[in-house]
């Protein structure tokens, strides 16, 4: 199906969550590049289509959304019979897939992102990192990040499995 | 349905206001939040993350509020509110854009500032103003976008209230018990959106158990 556009950046981890969920449905799809290096997100017309200033948006033809996760749910029910699937059935094994996307999104994601907005992030808008920001996170991540995960061995092989599908090994370069 | 928790906590009044528009009968069963009960082992079995609240729906185990209220808003699909607009899957999937919008924009900014004003002082130490200003910013500039889509739509996800709005309720509701209410008061359509809010019999099951109250400030 055509028509789908992904309006964001290739490095934002928001976007790729999107891009990764596109792959995974062998959904044909537009990226438009939005350069976050000159505040693009920040102005109109972009504001237009997330007025919280955040990439990525997202069309399917003339309906529109934002929100990473808001849109690979979008994407993962309404091509559920396309690629791979990527939910659940059964309402118990989707009330169980839904707990994981909530621990993914409260649990995970704030501690993770700001070492990864600070080390990365900051580098590529010319920022200086915030070395103290990093080191209050260290308890969590570690220095060097990859550490923490290698400690546990299931983590390790979950992540190990994720990285290496096909989806992730094309966007994740 | 046992839902574990105590009705003053935010998140556990999610989901006993999602089981009300269900019209789903339940079982609270009560954690004693002050001593800390949620942090024993036998809680942790339940939530590695040592949070209220969880629910136990015969063999099922389930954590965070709103993978709770997901769940029972399917379950019980054909009963009560039709908080998810299932039957339409771009509806659905806009209900779960302001849901996400809640989660990751409104929800920080406006726990901060419950944190400070309510949960410290109880604590018995002194809020932080930094934070707490720096905070009620960002909720404002929030709000200034749902002044502006509840302009265009009655609720947020459009012309029907579903779980985008309920997640909002309780949290407002301990705010606004602040003096920081005029956020809410200043910009007309959002409030029109709140007081609609708590008009509902839900709402009026649930606010009762709501009964922190914070340190006047």
């Amino acid at each position: 199906m055509s028509g789908i556009k992904v309006f964001g950046h290739p490095a934002s981890t928001a976007t790729r969550r999107v891009l990764i969920a596109l792959q995974e449905k062998d959904l044909d799809f537009e990226l438009v590049h939005v350069e976050l290096k000159d505040g693009e997100h920040k102005k109109q017309p972009f504001l237009s289509r997330n007025p919280f200033g955040k990439v990525p948006a997202f069309e399917d033809g003339d309906f529109k959304l934002f929100e990473s996760r808001a849109i690979t749910q979008y994407i993962a029910h309404e091509y559920a019979d396309k690629g791979n699937q990527l939910l659940s059935p059964g309402s118990k094994n989707m009330a169980i897939l839904a707990m994981g996307m909530e621990i993914e999104a409260h649990e995970f994601d704030s501690v993770a992102s700001k070492p990864g907005w600070e080390q990365i992030c900051k580098n590529f808008f010319g920022l200086t990192t915030d070395q103290a920001v990093v080191k209050e996170e260290e308890y969590l991540l570690g220095t060097p990040t990859k550490k923490l995960f290698e400690e546990r061995p299931h983590v390790s092989a979950w992540v190990a499995d994720i990285t290496s599908r096909p989806s992730s090994q094309k966007i994740l370069l | 349905m046992k839902v574990y928790g105590d009705g003053m906590s935010a998140c556990v009044a999610r989901v006993l206001l999602c089981l009300h528009e269900k019209e789903t009968e339940f079982e609270l069963v009560p954690v004693d939040l002050f001593a800390c009960h949620h942090k024993l082992p036998s809680f942790l079995s339940m939530n590695p993350f040592g949070q209220v609240p969880v629910l136990q729906d015969e063999d099922l185990t389930l954590f965070e509020s709103r993978a709770i209220t997901a769940y029972i808003a399917e379950k019980h699909k054909d009963k009560g509110t039709d908080l998810t607009r299932h039957a339409d899957a771009k509806e659905a999937a806009i209900v779960k854009l302001w849901s996400e919008v809640e989660s990751h924009h409104f929800n920080p900014a406006i726990s901060a500032v419950i944190h400070h004003l309510i949960v410290v002082p109880l604590q018995g130490k002194t809020p932080d103003a930094a934070i707490v200003e720096e905070n009620l910013e960002k909720l404002g500039k929030v709000l200034d976008v749902y002044e502006e889509k509840l302009g265009k739509t009655k609720y947020l996800a459009g012309d029907s209230y579903t779980l985008a709005d309920l997640y909002h309720v309780p949290y407002t509701y301990y705010f606004m018990k602040t003096g920081h209410a005029g956020l809410v008061n200043d910009r007309p359509n959002v409030k029109a959106w709140w007081e609609d809010l708590c008009s509902r019999p839900a709402f009026l099951k649930v606010s009762p158990g709501l009964t922190v109250a914070p340190a006047t400030n």
